[in-house]
Parts: structure tokens; sequence; C-alpha cells
């Protein structure tokens, strides 16, 4: 990749930062681009040495408050038409009300994979509270003098103690995964925002 | 690392970078490049976040024929060096204590 396919690769990915904020990194990767060339690089070991396009997108993307891409994609480009207004206006009570339902479908989703998580930590701590039921029947119906009891409440608080020490660190993983699937679904909502677009001006 | 701790390091690392004589971007990365490997894109925020704390100022000179921007230390940045360094001899006790029981002549 060259210099200009790298910035303009960049720029339509970047489309939806600050119009100044944009120019001000291309102008940024340009000028180390040409530092790295005049150090005596070729120009596509100048542009592979700043790094690959999706690796810098991510990282911007990561960086940048949600709120100033947010206000970047509503500034409007260009000049609303009479009849687009009225079309936007009179259509409201359509468009504001799936707008709300794919929300809140979107966030019901997301919430009912917390939900099964936490169900599954609940099974966890009941059965650990299972083991020690179990162990503390085994202690009374031995001193009840009831031995073949007490053997088989110990197994089964054993068991229990076992199956719950396992599902912990099944647990603790699914625990990790939701919060990787929370990190990428913001870093998905951001991206809704920049790029994917063509630049229009 | 500790978030908290790292920027502090990058930042007192970039300042460090500038304090002697005013630098560039590329300059920046190469001069670190023996200590620590920092992206154009790592280093483009920290410069941000240098100059809106009015550490460092910008100025843009032209460079055979195209533009640089130059990076020069100012009296904050000058100061920030100089906490740095204090906190750090308070980490390097921290450090000491942590490692003392590892270390079998003491």
């Amino acid at each position: 990749m060259n210099k200009e396919q790298f910035l303009n690769e960049l720029r339509s990915r970047l489309s939806g930062l600050p119009q100044t904020e944009l120019e001000e990194r291309l102008s940024f990767y340009a000028e180390s681009i040409d530092d790295r060339v005049e150090d005596g690089l070729t120009e596509e070991e100048a542009v592979a040495g700043i790094g690959s396009v999706d690796e810098i997108v991510e990282q911007i993307l990561n960086e940048v408050p949600l709120s100033a891409l947010v206000k970047e994609k509503v500034r409007q480009r260009r000049a609303m038409k009479l009849w687009e207004i009225i079309l936007i206006v009179l259509g409201f009570p359509i468009w504001f009300s799936l707008l709300i339902a794919a929300f809140a479908i979107v966030l019901s989703l997301y919430i009912s994979l917390w939900a099964i998580v936490i169900s599954i930590w609940a099974v966890d701590m009941s059965l650990a509270a299972c083991a020690v039921g179990g162990v503390l029947s085994a202690v009374w119906y031995l001193i009840q003098g009831n031995p073949s009891s007490a053997f088989f409440m110990l197994g089964a608080g054993v068991l229990c103690a076992g199956l719950a020490v396992l599902l912990f660190y099944g647990c603790v993983e699914l625990t990790k995964g939701m919060i990787w699937l929370t990190k990428k679904m913001i870093l998905g909502i951001k991206a809704m925002f920049v790029g994917k677009e063509t630049v229009e001006q | 690392m500790d978030i908290q701790l790292k920027r502090g390091l990058l930042d007192a690392c970039v300042l460090a970078a500038i304090k002697d004589e005013d630098s560039y971007g590329y300059k920046i990365i190469k001069d670190m490049k023996p200590y620590l490997d920092m992206s154009e894109s790592t280093l483009y925020t920290i410069l941000k976040r240098l100059e809106a704390a009015k550490m460092l100022t910008v100025r843009t000179a032209e460079h055979e024929g195209r533009l640089r921007k130059y990076y020069h230390i100012e009296e904050p940045g000058l100061k920030r060096i100089e906490e740095f360094k204090e906190d750090w001899k308070e980490i390097m006790a921290v450090y000491r204590f942590i490692t003392k029981e590892d270390d079998p002549n003491e």
C-alpha cells in the first residue's frame, strides 16, 4: 500500500470523526510517512511501519468518546428540503416507534444473556450451600447414631462441593465472555457512527 | 500494567523526548525506540493531551519543501517531569519492599 492509498483508506474509514480532527490526524500520519522515507525506507515500508488501517481505526474508536461521534453524525452536511422535513415529522409515529422497538429488542436480548449468566451463578451458589448442608447433616446423623445416613449425606455433600467448584470456573469464563461481548457491542455502536459510509461532500 | 501508572510513564517519556530540543513525531518515536515501542496513534493521543494541559506547544515549520510540526516543552511540562521523578522514588521504595522477601541477602 502506498501513502496515497493508506491515507484515502483511513479517510473513508474515519469519515465520522469531526472534520478538523480527521485532517489533523491524517497530516500527522502523512508527516511520519514522509520522515520515514527521508530516513531511507521505501514508501511501502514506511506505510507498513505506521501499522495496519484496521488497528489504527480500532484504537481511535476506543479513544474517541461516543458523544463526539454522534454529534458529528447528526450535524447536517447539507440543508434539508421542505418535503424531507414534512416526511420526517409526519412519519414520526412510525419511525420513532420502530426505533424504540429495535432498541428494546437489542436491550432485552442483552439483558436476558446476563440473566442466564446470573442464574448459572445462582445454581453454583446453591450447590455450594448443598455441600455445606450435606456435611452438617452428616454430622447431625452421626450424633443421632445413624452412620449409614450420615455416610450418604456426606457423599452427597462432597458431590455438590465438586460440582460447585467445577461450575465456578465455568461461571468465571461466562462472565468474562459477557464483558468481552459488552466491549464489542460498544465498539460496534461506535463503528455505526464512523466510517463504512462513503465521504459525501 | 495499571492504566494510570502506564499513562504517567508514557507522558513523562514523551516530555523527556522533547526536553533538550524541540522534536517532531517520527523523531520522538525513534528516540524512544530503544526503551519502548510507541505507535503513531498512541503518540498522537499523548501529544494532544499534553498540549491541552499546556505542557507543550506546537509550531509548524518548513522542512525540505513540506510542513513539519515541532513540539516544544513548556514550564508545566518540565514540572511534570520533576513530579514524575519524585513519584517514581516512592514507587521504587514500594518495589524494594515488595521484592525484599525474594532477596536472600536481606
